[in-house]
């Protein structure tokens, strides 16, 4: 544990470790809230993992580059999804995503 | 143990105990502020992987943006937003469950065969992360992507406005001119317990 920090691999645990835990919370929580805020828990792990790998090319930019890309789209991503969280809750008002199965009747 | 071990060490630890906090959570806005701490946890990681262009970014976008947006959408709900449903379906359960196993073996078989032999970071270029080099790459290599993104930026904020405002026309229209009667309401008159004019009533 002397090189903790300095090694690769304990960011790729860490970070599939915080991946795990956004994937349960979205199959576990039926507040769509709360699984909007595992989807995002998901792809900040994802950007880390890039960003760690990027470390060990040194001098190439690309995993920072991807990761860049991922945090325009999960912006625009959370927009879009809090306005349909609004508006499937005036229709139903509620935020359980069990609700939502109006296409089943 | 060096400060860079320890900021490491502070940082995952704000990561996980924040995502934890997130999803375990029963009250979403403590959820957020577990999202928050994650997000603060992995900017601070960002910047021991000598990325700091990504971390300011990661600051702005998420903690800035994301986290407040997420807040405001749980005040616009009030206490609907902390719903929760006790009889949620065991398939997710076992779902997960088998989730949680498998990423489990998978990281442990992927990591056993090279226990001992771990990749080391070098010393990093000084250019290493900053914005000249992450902009350079991103418009040396990048660019239509970029130009797409903004194009998916303004097709989201329309599609956010559209999605979210709901059905127009539903308030009554205020006639434009009033009636001289309704013009006169002032506070100096007294009234009756519907806020009429009292003397109104009275005739």
């Amino acid at each position: 544990m002397m090189m903790m920090g300095q090694v690769l691999e304990h960011y790729v645990l860490l970070a599939s470790v915080i991946f795990t835990i956004g994937a349960v919370g979205f199959l576990v929580r039926s507040n769509i809230l709360v699984q909007l805020m595992s989807i995002e828990l998901m792809l900040n792990a994802v950007n880390l993992a890039l960003v760690a790998y990027n470390r060990v090319h040194d001098g190439d930019m690309g995993g920072q580059m991807f990761a860049f890309f991922i945090i325009a789209v999960a912006a625009a991503e959370v927009a879009v999804g809090l306005a349909i969280v609004l508006s499937y809750y005036r229709h139903r008002s509620t935020v359980l995503s069990d609700e939502a199965d109006a296409l089943k009747h | 143990m060096s400060s860079g071990g320890f900021l490491f060490l502070v940082c995952s630890v704000a990561c996980i105990v924040g995502a934890i906090a997130t999803v375990a959570a029963r009250n979403p806005v403590r959820g957020a502020v577990g999202l928050l701490t994650t997000i603060i946890g992995i900017a601070g990681l960002f910047l021991k992987l000598s990325a700091q262009f990504l971390a300011a970014i990661q600051l702005i976008v998420y903690a800035g943006a994301v986290v407040i947006l997420f807040v405001f959408v749980l005040m616009l709900l009030g206490a609907d937003a902390a719903a929760i449903r006790e009889d949620r379906a065991r398939v997710a359960k076992v779902v997960s469950g088998v989730l949680l196993a498998i990423m489990a073996l998978g990281t442990m078989f992927a990591l056993a065969p090279h226990a001992g032999e771990v990749t080391r970071f070098g010393s990093p270029l000084p250019s290493h992360g900053t914005v000249e080099a992450v902009g350079s790459m991103l418009f040396d290599q990048g660019v239509v992507p970029f130009e797409l993104s903004t194009a998916l930026l303004i097709v989201a904020v329309v599609g956010a406005i559209a999605v979210g405002r709901g059905k127009q026309g539903v308030f009554k229209k205020r006639p434009a001119v009033l009636p001289p009667k309704e013009m006169f309401i002032g506070p100096l008159l007294p009234r009756d317990e519907s806020g009429r004019p009292a003397d109104e009533v009275a005739r």
